[in-house]
């Protein structure tokens, strides 16, 4: 299975558990209680988040509390702009053909 | 580009949608036919040096473009727009997928839906794109095709994706 930063917010619950890391880091306790799915679920959404390289775990004495790695969200901003660029040149493209068309049209 | 011409492009992360404004300086008739009628969208959907080309088209509600995509080497991606809901002059719903020459879809394909909007103000028409997709992943495809695009593009026209960039980066 693909293990990305498209995979890993693929999934509304891993979107959820993401939105909740932006904010601070949190224990799998803390997290699971945010959602009605058993601690079990969350904590598989975690090993993938993981595994997709997007959250990383850091021992802090007895627990283990989870970050949110924010330069990899960049990322979907990359692709996003390429994006952009691809309708952008779309649009231009669009604006030769209605120029066409209005001169047929006189 | 016009430079009075809107241009506007939010994401929404959270719900996995895109929402693309642009403004063209036509009336609606006419910016309405080119987003619908086949001769004409084969002229400007796929970015240089792709072209668009146009296998079927029933542009009704129940009915789908199937078109490719065809690279400077001819190669073909194939592309299929599902019309679900269509108000006249107005606005048309679309879910869009990769297939092949057929229209046969892979089930584990994903999609993503678009609600195109159109609105006429003096002359100018504003077509607003919703853009949700399923999941990302959907996108990502898409730009993938984007990225080897942008990189043609970009040997096309270095100037112009400099510029672009510059503005970005500041």
């Amino acid at each position: 299975m693909r293990r990305d930063i498209f995979q890993a917010i693929a999934d509304p619950t891993r979107r959820a558990i993401v939105m909740l890391l932006a904010v601070q880091a949190m224990t799998p306790n803390a997290m699971a209680e945010h959602f009605e799915t058993s601690r079990q679920a969350v904590s598989k959404h975690i090993r993938i988040l993981v595994e997709c390289d997007l959250v990383e775990q850091e021992q802090q004495g007895r627990e283990i509390q989870y970050h949110l790695k924010v330069a990899k969200m960049r990322e979907i901003e990359k692709w996003l702009e390429q994006f952009k660029v691809l309708m952008a040149k779309r649009f231009n493209q669009l604006d030769d053909v209605l120029t066409r068309l209005k001169e047929r049209k006189k | 580009m016009n430079p009075e011409n809107i241009f506007n492009f939010t994401m929404d992360k959270e719900n996995l949608s895109v929402k693309v404004e642009r403004s063209f300086d036509a009336p609606l008739d006419l910016v309405w036919s080119a987003w619908t009628e086949a001769e004409l969208l084969d002229q400007w959907w796929a970015p240089k040096p792709w072209r668009a080309e146009t296998k079927s088209m029933d542009f009704n509600e129940g009915g789908r473009w199937l078109y490719a995509m065809v690279g400077p080497q001819g190669e073909r991606r194939w592309g299929l727009k599902a019309f679900t809901k269509i108000i006249p002059r107005k606005s048309f719903t679309y879910r869009s997928v990769f297939c092949d020459e057929n229209g046969a879809v892979d089930p584990a394909t994903t999609s993503s839906m678009w609600v195109n909007t159109f609105t006429e103000s003096k002359g100018v028409t504003l077509v607003t794109n919703d853009i949700r997709c399923e999941t990302l992943a959907h996108l990502e495809a898409q730009v993938k095709m984007g990225f080897k695009e942008g990189y043609i593009m970009c040997l096309d026209n270095l100037e112009e994706l400099l510029a672009l960039l510059t503005k970005k980066g500041q």
